[in-house]
């Protein structure tokens, strides 16, 4: 048997007790806080760790074989800059590839760029339909091979209130319609995006009525402002972007640009938009960038350059009204909005 | 040999009573998001548009802690334990704190405290009138969240006061539906379970009355 400790060493029963309760309460109170404290933050969304950047393949790596006809991996010859450029500073590529709307990726804003990367953009083929000379189904490697590449650095206003500024990478759109010959009864030009609920997954949920589609009138298409982009900074585009290739139409809210795209069809009447179908009072067909016209719910007479703090005016048109406003003469905007 | 007795038994730290760690605990996790976002944006893991995720961030904890604030009391006519009722006045002045923070955030992060364009807004925007709204019935409930307050007023007319929490409560699940463009699902869940407490205290109700009338069947 061990020796008595000495009397005064003994703690006193009542202390005892009181450092016990002091050590279960503190214990209880630590674990309160903690799972509140957690609690919480999951319930805003603040515990989702933002997505891994991905690094895309350069345009011509042989991973993205890109376009095919420039060569085993040979980079295309690129023609920049564009007389449509802004002088205005660039969004950074991470929040161009990770602050993005894409509902068939996901409902949030880092949601594209977690699930960008289940579209494969190749093997890729768009079906050209409708009202052209000859209907066909292209590769796209076909038709990269077909246009030189430029790069034009655009405004993009998002219906939301917020805008960037990017350095797309593409051809006009107008070239590709020419090429496929549209019949006189071609007024209007409709795209669809791909519909695959495995590569795209939000597809899955019925939130809009799945495949995306938008339209534009012919005169709108063959704008030389209107692009079909293909990459973003010099390199393909990733998944969250809209790979591997989408419609850019920069004087027109964000929503216009579908992305993904695997049919265009020349029509004679206007196509089924669907932001619009889905709610025709806030989002227009023609959705001109309109300080003017608010959207019900929010102004859009200003928007947040995305880096910057404040607020900046939106402009008519999103700053290229100047190139295409003679398109809408004699139209009312506020009615055709 | 007598030992030295030990002083008075007040507990270190913590007060007197059952549970004397919920409600600090409770306080202290109730700052932990604020923290949590205050990092983020120090850290800019908060994404490209930091004003929206924390405008975002701010007004779903107020509505958060707003449910929860009006669940004490139908926690408690369901468990019959008194723990709910300890911290509900906390839970209602975080309510208010994250709302206060929310509004700020809107008009000097987000409009500049361009004051012209706040009122057009107000005026124009439903779903900001409704939000601000329920922002304007917090005020007199955190005002008169005070025990001094609760006598000055006496019970009676400090709860009929409080019962505009639930007015509140409601036009912030409309603010949030508004506001959303297309998924409705988080809205109608917090609508759900304001639902789901409004529906417990009716209950709660009923059941006093036909007591009160002696079990006779109504």
């Amino acid at each position: 048997m061990p020796p008595e400790p000495p009397s005064g060493e003994i703690t006193p029963e009542a202390l005892y007790q009181r450092r016990r309760d002091f050590l279960k309460n503190a214990a209880l109170f630590a674990g309160t806080a903690t799972a509140v404290g957690a609690g919480l933050v999951r319930l805003i969304g603040g515990g989702r760790s933002s997505p891994a950047a991905v690094t895309p393949e350069p345009i011509g790596s042989s991973a993205v074989p890109f376009p095919a006809g420039s060569g085993a991996s040979a980079a295309p010859a690129i023609v920049r800059p564009s007389r449509y450029d802004t002088d205005e500073a660039k969004t950074s590529f991470e929040d161009c590839t990770h602050y993005n709307n894409y509902y068939e990726l996901g409902l949030s804003k880092s949601d594209p760029a977690e699930y960008g990367q289940l579209i494969r953009p190749r093997p890729w083929t768009v079906k050209i339909t409708g009202e052209v000379k000859k209907e066909q189904t292209l590769d796209l490697d076909t038709i990269l091979s077909w246009f030189p590449l430029e790069e034009r650095i655009y405004r993009m206003r998002c219906v939301e209130a917020w805008s960037m500024v990017i350095p797309w990478l593409g051809f006009p759109l107008g070239d590709l319609i020419k090429r496929v010959e549209p019949t006189s009864r071609a007024k209007y030009v409709a795209f669809t995006t791909l519909n695959d609920p495995g590569q795209l997954p939000g597809q899955k949920r019925k939130v809009l009525d799945w495949p995306y589609v938008e339209g534009l009138r012919i005169d709108e298409a063959t704008h030389p402002l209107a692009m079909l982009a293909v990459g973003l900074y010099g390199k393909s585009l990733l998944g969250q972007n809209g790979a591997p290739i989408r419609l850019v139409v920069p004087w027109k809210y964000g929503f216009k640009g579908i992305k993904s795209i695997v049919e265009i069809r020349l029509t004679a009447e206007q196509p089924k938009a669907t932001w619009n179908e889905s709610a025709p009072t806030e989002y227009g067909f023609f959705a001109n960038v309109n300080p003017k016209v608010d959207h019900p719910r929010w102004s859009q007479a200003s928007e947040r350059r995305i880096g910057e703090l404040r607020r900046r005016p939106t402009l008519p048109f999103n700053g290229y009204a100047a190139e295409v406003a003679s398109l809408y003469t004699g139209m009312d905007l506020e009615e055709s909005f | 040999m007598k030992l030295p007795a030990a002083p008075a038994a007040t507990p270190l730290l913590f007060p007197k009573g059952p549970l004397p760690w919920l409600w600090p605990g409770v306080f202290l996790g109730g700052l932990v998001p604020l923290i949590s976002l205050a990092v983020g944006v120090v850290r800019g893991t908060l994404g490209a548009n930091v004003v929206a995720e924390g405008l975002n961030r701010l007004g779903l904890l107020a509505l958060i802690f707003l449910v929860a604030s009006l669940s004490c009391t139908p926690l408690q006519t369901l468990t019959g334990k008194a723990w709910p009722i300890k911290i509900r006045k906390m839970l209602g002045n975080y309510a208010f704190f994250y709302a206060a923070l929310h509004l700020t955030t809107y008009a000097w992060l987000d409009q500049g405290l361009d004051f012209k364009a706040i009122f057009s807004d107000i005026v124009k925007r439903p779903f900001i009138l409704v939000g601000f709204t329920a922002f304007v019935l917090l005020v007199p409930l955190a005002v008169t969240s005070t025990a001094k307050m609760l006598k000055r007023m006496g019970f009676v007319w400090w709860k009929r006061l409080h019962r505009l929490a639930y007015v509140a409560g409601t036009l912030g699940v409309i603010h949030f539906f508004l506001r959303v463009k297309k998924d409705t699902t988080e809205p109608l869940i917090y609508g759900g379970l304001l639902g789901i407490l409004f529906a417990i205290r009716i209950a709660a109700w009923v059941v006093k009355r036909q007591k009160k009338a002696g079990g006779r069947p109504a």
